[in-house]
């Protein structure tokens, strides 16, 4: 008899955590935000629960300021699962006119932490998906699969649930909730290595083309629509780049590449020499402990 | 020796350059091991699963110049890198400089895939190490070479002995700091020997090492060990056997998590395969309904499978309409689990707040989650000495053996068969926290024998030939308190009756079966218990059997009572004042224990748990041994007369 591979063992035990979930909370949302992560996350649960589409709904807390392509593809997706997608937008950041230009980390914390907590307590959702990994971050690798959250979504990393064997604690108080990490143990690799070997369709941002591209502070920014305020003297380049992360596309930087299929850019990655999050702003904030107080005020 | 962070940081595999696909279809396949990282901060265990990283080049640039900047800052090595800082994640623990959770970790080589549980190693943190050994195949337990085997090896060691962790590693750490010296490495492992022989553990592998200096991490032997032969640590992770197929070769069990019906044509059970091998057209059954099926398919995602293993999660549909829901098992149809409702388990305390014996908890085991409550222990575990204490309660950390009890059957197998249908967690009904981790050992009472076969000739058959009821006649009471002299009457008054008996004496005992027991807390306990065994076989033979022992602890006759059936067990308490006992001393041994010669003496330097409701109590102040053996007498044949 063969042994289960590690790709195999890690989508048996998200599965197991999904059905857990549907089985123990009331009412399930996933967190989508159109990541490769996610994608992996939103695939798993479809296989979970074949034949029957998700008994849950996705939930995008959108900033209006991701990649128009990640747009695209999220109805797609929502629509190829035979799932509800519901899309929420912070009303006051959107009066505000919050944006990642001129706010600084105002602009996470209002659309995404704040956003969130609006949209879990609206649809009174007691229990959420997110696609986060362990590998990602030093406060990640403590974290447990289910993240208990009291009701106004605070974490208390000193009082988490002791996690044995496959035994996950669900029960809550009215108006508490838990998070759910059903990518725990994948590494960035095998979200890849998976995402090759289920055919998983990822938005194409991933993969290297030729981009408008300004350079800025350091970082590779794509001007993605007409919002981006050009300063003086900057002109979009075109430039062959890809993301290795996708977030909001003002705060995400490119990297130059060439990889324009699927192991091409497992390749590069492989070949790079430094960590996946160095395309990303949001971490660098407030020293090594950033996440961590984040996830305290109720960050994914 | 100064590191140079060029060489050491992440430098991918030459594979990867020249053949991606090659690579890939290479690392598609590896298989997984997970396994804990025991020791405490002293010992050097985050730097040691630092040194994992850093040497599987799994640390990138840029994080290495951070952990540059870190050590120069905060770290406790110096000038050196502090590998520690790479993983001692959550504010608080850098800045105290200690590990407080239980942090996951990943790495991979060529051959393998690695997720590392790092536990914290102080006593108060047993709860993180039990959470982190729970789902481990393997356990890493350092050593300090200065220092040898400490109080907490011991704990550690017993800790994954008891959640079943097969495959130890001793790593004997900071060997840089004894001059790799050979003789106090085999002095540390002829030590650690002796003592995992004594909690069952059969075999481990030691290899001397330098988490700091890197000696005998990927290579082995480094140049300051010539003389060590075996395997690097890492040579050992990447080829050692765990047995992860083993659970394959089991009997076919999957614990049903929930129930897929999209519509009315289709009705499926999902589940994660907890052991065995399922095929479409196996016979099951349903349990504990008992009802049998055949498996008509195993849908998935990607189409019907024509098998599935232990580990996949799968949906079954069933040839019949048969009653099936969540926290029901799918098994084997001739080999299926029992069910029970009544459970001798090992407990390990988590809560804040200690056990409340009696109190409902939730219990979820596999997928099944019923309310459960839990008796005082028989007895507590001293992590540290492994010594069985008496014990009114656990407390946080605390680790016990007591007796569950559930409000409906459970299905089960004993923990050490299988981790999914063993391992169970206790809830609190109040708070919803988690309070307790379970080890079902074995059912008490059978609460439906699915496939039990009645022995033609059984306990009943015995008793009715010899024409009486078999019972145990439980003397309890200090030493001197007239507990022979009045069972030695009672033997002989119903012996006289034509009664079948047998008297057992806690004398007598002690010069054969049990002469291997001395007096400390743990071997009174063994003592009771080994005469309990002995008193419910002989009632099994159909006999009236009658004990004489002091049995000074409540849990331990309480112990008994839960051995023999209802009603079967008698404890009579012969009530005599520690004053007039010891004014009596028939064999002096008041004198030599008030002297200071005999230690744990009870009611002297041991405590005597007087019986609450004892079933009979006898008053030796004011009865006679001939008037209390005639009241006893009496209630045993039926005959009860309150005026005696």
């Amino acid at each position: 008899m063969l042994g289960l591979t590690h790709l195999q063992r890690l989508e048996a035990e998200s599965i197991h955590i999904m059905r857990e979930v549907v089985a123990e909370a009331q009412r399930p949302v996933m967190l989508y935000s159109v990541g490769k992560d996610s994608a992996v996350m939103l695939h798993l649960a479809r296989k979970a629960f074949y034949p029957a589409p998700p008994p849950f709904p996705l939930l995008h807390v959108d900033t209006t300021w991701k990649f128009q392509a990640m747009y695209a593809l999220r109805e797609q997706a929502a629509q190829d699962a035979g799932m509800d997608l519901l899309v929420h937008h912070n009303p006051e950041a959107m009066e505000r006119g919050i944006n990642p230009f001129d706010h600084g980390p105002l602009h996470t914390d209002m659309w995404k932490t704040q956003g969130l907590k609006q949209a879990l307590d609206k649809y009174g959702f007691d229990a959420a998906f997110g696609g986060a990994r362990r590998d990602e971050e030093k406060s990640r690798a403590k974290e447990r699969i289910f993240s208990f959250r009291t009701a106004s979504h605070g974490w208390d990393p000193k009082n988490q649930r002791p996690e044995l064997w496959n035994l996950y604690n669900a029960r809550k108080h009215r108006g508490e909730s838990i998070r759910v990490f059903p990518l725990s143990n994948w590494t960035e690799l095998d979200i890849w290595q998976y995402i090759m070997a289920e055919g998983i369709n990822i938005v194409p941002l991933y993969l290297a083309a030729p981009r408008p591209t300004v350079e800025r502070d350091g970082m590779l920014l794509m001007v993605d629509d007409d919002r981006f305020p050009l300063r003086p003297g900057e002109e979009p380049v075109m430039r062959s780049v890809r993301f290795r992360t996708l977030g909001c596309y003002p705060l995400t930087g490119a990297v130059e590449s060439a990889a324009a299929t699927l192991p091409e850019v497992v390749q590069e990655m492989l070949l790079t020499t430094t960590s996946e999050r160095q395309g990303r702003a949001i971490d660098k904030d407030e020293g090594g402990a950033g996440m961590e107080k984040k996830k305290q005020e109720g960050y994914f | 020796m100064a590191l140079h962070s060029e060489d050491r940081a992440y430098r991918p595999d030459a594979l990867i350059a020249e053949d991606i696909d090659a690579y890939l279809q290479q690392h598609q396949n590896k298989g997984l091991l997970r396994f804990i990282t025991c020791g405490s901060v002293d010992d050097g265990k985050s730097t040691l699963i630092g040194r994992l990283l850093y040497d599987s080049k799994m640390i990138f640039e840029d994080q290495l110049a951070a952990l540059e900047a870190d050590s120069a800052r905060v770290g406790t090595q110096g000038r050196e890198i502090d590998f520690a800082l790479l993983v001692d994640g959550l504010a608080a623990e850098r800045e105290q400089g200690i590990t407080i959770d239980v942090a996951y970790r990943f790495f991979s080589t060529e051959r393998r895939k690695f997720i590392v549980a790092d536990t914290p190693g102080h006593e108060q943190y047993t709860r993180n190490m039990v959470t982190g050994a729970s789902t481990a195949d393997l356990a890493v337990i350092l050593v300090d070479a200065r220092k040898g085997m400490l109080v907490q090896t011991r704990r550690h060691s017993f800790l994954c002995q008891l959640l079943g962790i097969r495959h130890l590693v001793l790593a004997v750490n900071k060997m840089d700091l004894v001059g790799y010296d050979q003789a106090t490495f085999d002095a540390i492992v002829a030590d650690y020997r002796a003592f995992a022989a004594s909690i069952g553990v059969e075999e481990f592998t030691a290899i001397p090492l330098s988490g700091f200096r890197g000696d005998n991490i990927t290579a082995a032997p480094s140049a300051s060990t010539p003389w060590y032969a075996g395997p690097s640590l890492m040579q050992h992770l990447e080829t050692v056997e765990v047995g992860n197929d083993v659970a394959q070769e089991r009997a076919f069990r999957m614990p049903v998590q929930w129930v897929n019906r999209p519509n009315l044509d289709f009705r499926g059970f999902a589940g994660q395969i907890a052991s065995g091998v399922v095929r479409a057209g196996d016979a099951v059954r349903i349990v504990p309904s008992g009802r049998t099926t055949t498996i008509k398919a195993i849908e998935t995602f990607d189409g019907p499978l024509e098998q599935a293993v232990a580990g996949q999660s799968v949906t079954l549909t069933l040839a019949d309409e048969v009653d099936c829901s969540r926290g029901d098992v799918i098994a084997a149809a001739e080999d299926p689990p029992e069910a029970a409702d009544q459970f001798k388990a090992s407990i390990v305390w988590m809560g804040e707040e200690a056990m409340i014996p009696g109190r409902a908890y939730w219990l979820k085991l596999g997928t099944q989650t019923v309310s459960a409550s839990v008796a005082a222990p028989r007895y507590e575990i001293d992590v540290n000495s492994l010594e069985h204490l008496a014990a009114p309660t656990l407390s946080l950390n605390g680790i016990g053996v007591a007796e569950v009890t559930t409000d409906r059957p459970l299905v089960f197998e004993p923990y050490a068969d299988s981790r999914a249908l063993g391992g169970f967690i206790l809830i609190d009904k109040l708070t919803n926290a988690t309070v307790a981790a379970g080890l079902l050992q074995n059912a008490l009472r059978r609460a439906q024998n699915i496939h039990w076969q009645a022995l033609d000739v059984d306990r009943a058959a015995r008793a009715a030939l010899k024409g009486q009821q078999p019972q145990v006649l439980w003397f309890t009471g200090l030493s001197g308190s007239g507990k022979s002299t009045i069972a030695n009457m009672v033997e002989r008054k119903l012996h006289a009756a034509g009664r079948h008996t047998f008297l057992l004496d806690g004398d007598n005992v002690r010069h054969g079966l049990n002469k291997d027991l001395g007096f400390s807390e743990a071997d009174r306990i063994e003592n009771i218990r080994r005469v309990g065994e002995v008193a419910r076989l002989m009632t099994d033979a159909g006999l009236i059997v009658l004990t004489a022992f002091i049995s000074p602890f409540r849990a331990e006759r309480e112990l008994v009572r839960s051995m023999i059936p209802n009603g079967s067990f008698v404890e009579i308490f012969v009530d005599t004042p520690l004053q007039v006992a010891e004014a009596r001393d028939t064999k002096g041994l008041y004198r030599q224990a008030r002297e200071g010669k005999l230690p744990n003496f009870t009611g002297i330097s041991s405590p005597y748990e007087a019986p609450e409701r004892p079933d009979i109590r006898i008053d030796t102040t004011r009865s006679t041994p001939e008037q209390a053996a005639e009241i006893i007498v009496a209630q045993v044949l039926g005959e009860w007369s309150p005026t005696l």
